[in-house]
């Protein structure tokens, strides 16, 4: 009885925490260009209950709009241990992917996976703001199944995550 | 007799909050159709307030961090039984209208011993800003309180309510007192053009910037509380109060939707340009009401 209604308050606050997603937009490329449609009057994202909100200790998503260079990725990092639990990652266009553009860069990270966990990656190189929508939904209907666990990740996995970021911050 | 005191005691609340958050929905939806938008789900600040509460993650930066929004959401309940409300006499005696004032003081001021232990820049700011904003708007509200003190004779926020409600709404008697106490609910509220204290694009919302989680969701709930207190106070001081619980919550509605109107089309004042705004204007339209008040 008791697993029950836990189980059932984890279906409700699942169904409910999928409606009420607040974002984190690290600008660090030309990804950023994408969002000001996405949230405003022509693709209203506010719609889904996706706000922009402005430090990590509000937000839910945390947004790495583009590529991430070594120093960035210090930041990012930092940014991603602020932000409180449950917290979801999605990777921006196609540089957090495998580099993109930048695949032979001395200073450019090629997978961000390697160093914070991932739950969504948006391909594309712009990702036009139907297909940020689209991720956003598939997202809601990741949390609503319980399967985006990124930061349960994090936390299982913290010595395979740290071993990779001393590895390229030093 | 004690049951029906301790219904009062968590029902009183509970409407304040509820007619609060309605509010909040309605600001939501109107602001996007404003801009013409589909805009959220009706009853999306229940849904944000229920997310927050249930985040899993918590931080602290220590007791008065923890306190804060504590402190400050049970100051605005006690104010909310300061306010009288249709068809219920509350906590109402003598000279209950300088307790207000003083209360009304406490939310702020917990706010700021809070944000303040966070250490953050941005939340220090933002505190700054939001006291400087009050020494604002607090002279031009003091004016306007004691000139319907003056006018009405007595200090007893209920029997002011009761002499407007026979004899018709303060508004029309004191429109220049009402425009000024008008435009100090707006300052209260922190809306555009007031919004100095949270502006988002520069001090990252100011004192909320380092809470989140179970705090912020303490923080909404209070947010919902303090809409429903500055406007009540208005209806109570300048429209007469309501005969029933409806049309008090139609009179916060209408200056609600007008406050929302303006607050879409006006950009945010400099915090220096706010306190001399409200140091200009408002004092002056208060000060002539006053001495029309002395005068007949």
């Amino acid at each position: 009885m008791d697993k029950m209604t836990e189980e059932q308050y984890r279906a409700i606050s699942n169904m409910l925490r999928k409606r009420s997603l607040w974002m984190l937009h690290y600008c660090t490329g030309c990804g950023a260009m994408e969002l000001p449609p996405t949230m405003t009057s022509r693709y209203d994202m506010e719609r889904f209950g996706i706000v922009p909100y402005v430090t990590p200790r509000q937000a839910d998503i945390l947004l790495v709009t583009g590529y991430v260079n070594i120093k960035t990725l210090r930041r990012i990092v930092t940014v991603y241990e602020q932000m409180l639990d449950p917290k979801y990652v999605i990777g921006f266009g196609s540089c957090p992917i495998n580099g993109g553009v930048y695949w032979d860069s001395y200073s450019v990270i090629k997978r961000l996976d390697k160093y914070i966990p991932v739950d969504l990656y948006i391909a594309g190189c712009m990702p036009r703001p139907e297909a940020i929508i689209t991720a956003f939904r598939y997202l809601m209907d990741l949390i609503d199944k319980g399967k985006a666990d990124g930061y349960k990740r994090y936390k299982e996995n913290l010595e395979f995550y740290k071993a990779n970021q001393r590895k390229v911050l030093g | 007799m004690v049951i029906k005191e301790i219904l009062m005691a968590v029902g009183i609340p509970l409407l304040a909050f509820s007619i609060g958050i309605v509010l909040m929905m309605f600001k939501r939806k109107i602001i996007a159709r404003i801009q013409r938008r589909y805009g959220p789900n009706f009853v999306q600040p229940l849904i944000d307030i229920f997310k927050l509460l249930s985040k899993k993650g918590n931080i602290t930066h220590g007791v008065m961090y923890d306190l804060g929004p504590i402190i400050a959401l049970a100051a605005s309940i006690v104010v909310v039984f300061f306010i009288p409300i249709p068809g219920m006499k509350l906590m109402t005696g003598s000279a209950d209208i300088i307790a207000l004032l003083y209360i009304m003081v406490i939310g702020s001021l917990a706010m700021a011993l809070g944000a303040g232990e966070s250490a953050n820049p941005n939340s220090s700011i933002g505190i700054a800003r939001a006291l400087t904003l009050m020494l604002g708007y607090d002279l031009p509200f003091v004016i306007v309180i004691i000139t319907l003190v003056l006018k009405y004779h007595t200090t007893n926020l209920y029997v002011i309510t009761q002499m407007q409600a026979s004899s018709g709404w303060a508004m029309w008697f004191l429109p220049l007192s009402a425009i000024a106490g008008i435009i100090v609910t707006y300052g209260a509220l922190g809306e555009h053009p007031f919004d100095v204290a949270v502006a988002p694009h520069e001090v990252a919302t100011g004192p909320m910037a380092e809470y989140g989680g179970k705090h912020l969701g303490l923080l909404m709930i209070n947010h919902a509380f303090h809409i429903y207190i500055e406007l009540a106070l208005f209806v109570d001081l300048f429209m007469g109060g309501a005969s029933n619980i409806f049309y008090f919550f139609a009179k916060m509605f209408v200056i609600f939707v007008l406050l929302i109107f303006f607050d879409e089309v006006l950009p945010r004042f400099r915090v220096d340009d706010a306190v001399r705004f409200y140091w200009r204007w408002p004092t002056i339209l208060a000060l002539l009401g006053l001495i029309i008040v002395l005068v007949k």
